[in-house]
């Protein structure tokens, strides 16, 4: 049986591990290169490395830290933040990624999606969304221009026609909350698309990480609860298997 | 022939450098390459790749690497590994955006999951870690458990009724997960990507010995 994956997600910013509270207020967490080596020693199912201000700032790609990161790692690694053109998918790939996470890009070009998919296969093209809940509605949300009069699931369904292989679906809302991932959010896309949805947001606890699958996630992602909780991974696929869900634990 | 010099086939399809870094972390320095003359004299060829079967076939051809591999791999016998697309190629055919011949080496087809007449529709890709389920004890799983999870990507699978397959894995239904015909040795799941049992069977590659 295929598990449900249950994936770290971590910040970068000016290539430091930070975390933060809805997107905002952020604390230094440690050293990129270590933290992968860590979360690989954990046998994690995959990680998931964000540069959040690159696209704001227009930095350039650091390869050099992506590279010091896939050294690091011998699961799926996901690289985002400031992916700009084939060339930047590229470069990130060479310095020994899996996946890219499209964001900005991805709003602005949809056809890039479509580029970019054909060029590297779907596996390869992971188009993150974040979403904030305006008056009782969801809206797509962006660091550079607030919210957006768009509609995720829409969002979502458009990344996969044009070739997107996953979605990474975040509630700005939850972020850092620990109070739970945004299952309202979650029912709104399960059984809506074709490609996996990996849910981000809000977990504080092992058991919201059952609740985000029991409701349509197909993997969790997650920051907050492996930094500052005494929790690991492998806690939570525990929790997911005494909840009779397919989950894949390794002990060390 | 270089004692034991792997080399891994450049055709700018996807993630040699993870390739590479697992074959490093078991203490082999494996050559990225597509130069037809180091690819003579290596030991054992791994043909990796991520992305279309057609554009993988293109590539192959337009770098001049399909007579290499035919002479290198079905004539000279040398080890081979294929990881995901690299063990699609090794099929007669794929149906992937249409029909395209592959290197032949096996009598086999790549079609896409269709779980049309399920009741239940699972998602594709298929992604992620699914269990391996051997068919017999393959030399390259010595000493990794039978249904251990591997790490998966892909959309399209394998399907031939050569009696090549090593493992299956349940996604919907059984489909082939893993075959080995003589000196070849292909793999849906990416060892590279799977942590402690890939790096293993990785290993079991590097240590395989050549003289068939």
């Amino acid at each position: 049986m295929l598990k449900h994956r249950v994936i770290p997600c971590v910040l970068l910013k000016n290539w430091q591990l930070v975390k933060s509270i809805h997107f905002d207020s952020f604390r230094t967490i440690g050293h990129p290169t270590s933290t992968a080596r860590i979360y690989n020693s954990r046998n994690v199912d995959e990680l998931i490395v964000l540069d959040i201000d690159a696209s704001l700032n227009k930095e350039e790609i650091n390869t050099e830290i992506i590279t010091d990161i896939a050294n690091e790692c011998f699961m799926p690694l996901t690289i985002g933040g400031g992916i700009k053109t084939i060339d930047d998918i590229y470069k990130v790939l060479n310095a020994g990624a899996d996946k890219v996470a499209i964001n900005s890009k991805a709003l602005e070009d949809l056809d890039f999606i479509k580029q970019a998919s054909s060029i590297f296969g779907s596996q390869c093209i992971v188009c993150s969304i974040d979403v904030k809940k305006i008056d009782g509605k969801y809206k797509v949300f962006t660091k550079k221009d607030g919210v957006l009069d768009i509609n995720p699931l829409e969002l979502a369904k458009k990344y996969q026609e044009y070739g997107a292989g996953e979605i990474l679906l975040t509630s700005v809302d939850n972020e850092g909350s620990t109070k739970g991932y945004d299952l309202e959010l979650i029912k709104l896309f399960k059984d809506e698309l074709e490609i996996p949805i990996i849910l981000n947001g809000g977990m504080g606890e092992p058991h919201h990480a059952v609740e985000a699958i029991q409701n349509g996630a197909d993997a969790v992602a997650a920051a907050y609860i492996f930094h500052f909780s005494q929790y690991t991974p492998n806690d939570i696929k525990r929790e997911l298997v005494k909840c009779n869900i397919d989950s894949r634990i390794i002990d060390n | 022939m270089l004692n034991n010099q792997i080399v891994i086939i450049d055709y700018n399809m996807g993630n040699l450098r993870s390739v590479q870094k697992a074959f490093e972390k078991v203490g082999c320095d494996a050559v990225i390459t597509n130069n037809h003359e180091i690819i003579k004299n290596a030991s054992k060829v791994v043909l990796p790749g991520v992305g279309a079967f057609k554009d993988g076939m293109k590539n192959l051809e337009e770098l001049g690497l399909i007579d290499i591999l035919n002479e290198e791999i079905i004539k000279n016998k040398k080890p081979f590994l294929g990881i995901c697309l690299g063990m699609q190629l090794i099929a007669s055919k794929s149906y992937e955006n249409g029909e395209t011949d592959g290197l032949g080496w096996v009598d086999a087809e790549v079609v896409k999951f269709d779980f049309t007449d399920y009741d239940k529709k699972l998602k594709i890709p298929h992604v992620g870690w699914n269990n391996v389920n051997y068919k017999n004890n393959n030399v390259l799983f010595d000493a990794i458990a039978n249904k251990s999870d591997f790490y998966f990507v892909h959309s399209y699978h394998f399907q031939t009724k050569e009696d090549i397959v090593t493992s299956t894995t349940d996604y919907g239904f059984d489909f082939v997960s893993s075959v080995n015909k003589n000196n070849i040795y292909a793999f849906q799941f990416h060892p590279e990507k799977s942590q402690i049992v890939g790096l293993k069977l990785i290993e079991n590659f590097v240590n395989l010995n050549g003289e068939l």
